[in-house]
């Protein structure tokens, strides 16, 4: 609840609202990753993060 | 457990998730302790939640997360996941691979900052106990807090330069009072830091923990090589473009961070430099490499300088402080010093991320809080030394542990005289003292010494105490009273942040066309009286010493000068190449018996090498930490 309320904050301080779509596309598709057990391991690459 | 208004107020400063995670304590406005994840875990770089730091700070205030009025995080996660979705966005359809390597971390993990943070708290959590509120500054706001607060001005410039935070990379801000204001950002792919990383890349190092070998070859290039002009030449003219107030914009096409897994475009780096990347860091460095050091060393300087100048017009200060990776370029700092831009400059000692816990923590005590600031004379870091201290039932408990023998010294003048012989004697002595150090650099407490007059000292303590590449230099410690007698330097340099000459008339003449001696000859030629420590160009990087600070480490320095009249010692941080430097006695000890160190001086403890029982060892151990 409390990341609803944080990203819809951010979204609206930084008047980016054309980020939503994208955002919970990515949300939708990280469940996808968590359920389907899929690593999530990265190569270190500086601004990856 | 809820606030009385007499009780103290303190805030926990976090870095994690990214490098060199960190956990600091601040209590009303004073810095309790702080320290690197990565020295308790012995993982380099560690990037995991510091719960052992953490764990660490808590213990040294005698507290529990409960009694804590905020937890800070040094930056704002979802700031950063909006420069990534758009930075992806503005490549696209490039960086699809690096997007979909990139996403999936952040979707699983990091957009549930928030949710990480507080599980990870609640492990500290009395039970019942209710979780401190989180707070979010931002990247460069957490680095800008961390070199103003502590810093001895109650008005200054701040310029932070790093690789990149959410999406500044680069900020002039003014310091007053309790408060900061941003003038001036650079964003994001646009990077100084970055630059030089991949300029650590291509010279074979690794990015972000060799940038700091790229400053050290830089010297080996040579000056008047035309190769060395013509890179210069090319990375002005088609890398970056510098303007007069120091801002810069690098060019695109020849960078691949921004969406890539590389650091640079190579195939246009070599039609470029027409030299291909140097690949691993086991292969001698080619002058060539050397020369790419220099130049990217100088452009370096001059964008640094030119940020500096802009800092002081816009702020109209006479102080500057610095923070952020790049602060670490003490080769810079002592250009920056010696342009006289400013009468005084302060460096936050855990310039890097590290050092953001504080930053962040300081941050909300007098910018969140709008609690009043008084600087302190000096400096309010304590001289750097917020980690753990280990008593000397501790020690001894370690040496019985191994079965070492041990010598005590009565107090403390009989240590100090009794290693001053040892190191005049040219043995490398262990020195483990007091609290460890916060920040990269090994300060006086978890160091080892060396005599800096002995012509085999940098060779010795290259290639068998720290088992790294040869051509590295040593860092003097110096008495703060004496510093002007060996070196050219206008100000203190309490933190080994300032590279400055040694005096001319320390030095030793050179041969005719020593530039274009090999890199061996050059390196082993004595170039001053004090050839330990004297890099290639006769610079050195220099750590004075106060008394005020640091006492039993300036009592030694001082019986070490009563022998021959050398107030200098060679300092370089208590580890091997790879390694975190040590935190505790056991880690000292371990790191001791892995090396060809002569001694170990633990408190009053003092331990010879001839002495010890053979550590059961295969060897194994230097695969255990990665070549940094």
């Amino acid at each position: 609840m409390s990341f609803t309320s944080d990203i819809w904050g951010f979204l609206k301080v930084r008047k980016k609202f054309w980020l939503l779509p994208l955002i919970t596309v990515l949300v939708l598709l990280g469940a996808l990753v968590v359920f389907g057990g899929g690593s999530a391991v990265a190569p270190f690459i500086y601004t990856l993060f | 457990m809820t606030q009385t208004k007499t009780s103290p107020l303190y805030i926990l400063g976090i870095s994690a998730y990214y490098h060199d995670s960190a956990a600091a304590l601040v209590k009303d406005g004073s810095i309790v302790a702080a320290a690197h994840e990565e020295r308790f875990t012995r993982k380099k770089h560690d990037a995991d939640f510091p719960a052992r730091a953490v764990n660490y700070v808590l213990e040294e205030a005698g507290i529990s997360l409960a009694d804590v009025e905020s937890v800070v995080f040094y930056d704002k996660p979802l700031l950063k996941f909006e420069r990534l979705l758009e930075t992806y966005h503005a490549f696209a359809p490039s960086g699809l691979k690096s997007f979909l390597t990139a996403i999936p971390v952040w979707i699983k993990e990091k957009l549930f900052m928030r949710a990480m943070l507080e599980k990870a708290l609640k492990e500290f959590l009395p039970e019942g106990a209710a979780l401190p509120p989180l707070r979010f500054p931002e990247h460069h706001l957490s680095h800008a807090a961390s070199a103003f607060f502590p810093s001895p001005f109650e008005d200054a410039a701040i310029l932070t330069v790093d690789g990149v935070g959410e999406w500044a990379t680069t900020s002039i801000s003014h310091g007053r009072g309790n408060g900061i204001a941003t003038l001036r950002e650079i964003d994001f792919p646009h990077s100084l830091g970055l630059l030089y990383s991949a300029f650590t890349a291509y010279c074979g190092f690794k990015v972000n923990s060799g940038e700091y070998k790229l400053m050290g070859l830089a010297p080996y290039g040579d000056p008047n090589a035309e190769q060395t002009r013509f890179f210069e030449d090319c990375i002005e003219r088609e890398l970056i473009d510098i303007r007069e107030d120091g801002s810069y914009l690098l060019n695109m096409r020849y960078f691949s961070y921004a969406t890539g897994l590389r650091m640079y475009n190579e195939p246009l780096w070599r039609r470029l430099f027409g030299i291909p990347p140097r690949t691993a860091e086991s292969e001698d460095v080619g002058q060539d490499y050397m020369n790419m050091a220099m130049a990217i060393q100088h452009v370096t300087e001059k964008i640094v300088l030119r940020l500096a100048r802009s800092a002081r017009e816009l702020t109209g200060s006479t102080c500057l402080c610095l923070a952020g990776g790049v602060a670490l370029n003490c080769v810079a700092n002592g250009k920056l010093l010696e342009s006289g831009l400013f009468d005084r400059i302060w460096i936050q000692p855990a310039s890097g991320d590290a050092g953001g816990a504080l930053g962040a923590a300081l941050a909300w005590w007098h910018i969140g809080l709008d609690k009043p600031r008084v600087p302190e004379a000096h400096d309010a870091m304590l001289g750097s030394y917020l980690g753990p201290e280990f008593s000397s039932d501790e020690v001894l408990r370690t040496c019985r542990r191994f079965q070492a023998p041990v010598h005590m010294a009565a107090d403390e003048s009989e240590l100090v005289n009794t290693v001053a012989d040892l190191l005049d004697a040219g043995k490398v002595v262990g020195w483990f003292q007091g609290r460890m150090e916060y920040g990269p650099r090994a300060l006086g407490n978890r160091s080892i010494l060396g005599d800096p007059r002995n012509p085999e000292m940098q060779k010795r303590l290259n290639l068998k105490i720290k088992y790294r590449e040869g051509f590295r230099p040593f860092a003097p410690s110096v008495l703060e009273e004496d510093v002007r007698e060996y070196f050219d330097i206008a100000s203190d340099s309490p933190y080994m942040l300032i590279v400055e000459p040694v005096k001319e008339e320390l030095r030793k003449p050179l041969p005719d066309g020593y530039a274009s001696l090999p890199l061996w000859e050059r390196l082993y030629w004595q170039r001053s009286t004090l050839p330990a420590i004297t890099h290639i160009d006769f610079s050195a990087r220099i750590q004075t010493v106060s008394r005020r600070t640091n006492p039993r480490y300036w009592a030694l320095l001082n019986a070490f000068k009563q022998r021959h009249g050398c107030a200098v010692v060679v300092n370089t941080s208590f580890n091997v190449r790879g390694e975190p430097v040590v935190c505790t006695p056991e880690d000292a000890y371990i790191c001791f018996m892995r090396t060809e160190m002569d001694c170990l001086v633990m408190g009053n403890a003092i331990l010879y090498k001839e002495e010890q029982p053979s550590l059961p060892d295969d060897g194994r151990w230097r695969k255990e930490y990665v070549l940094d």
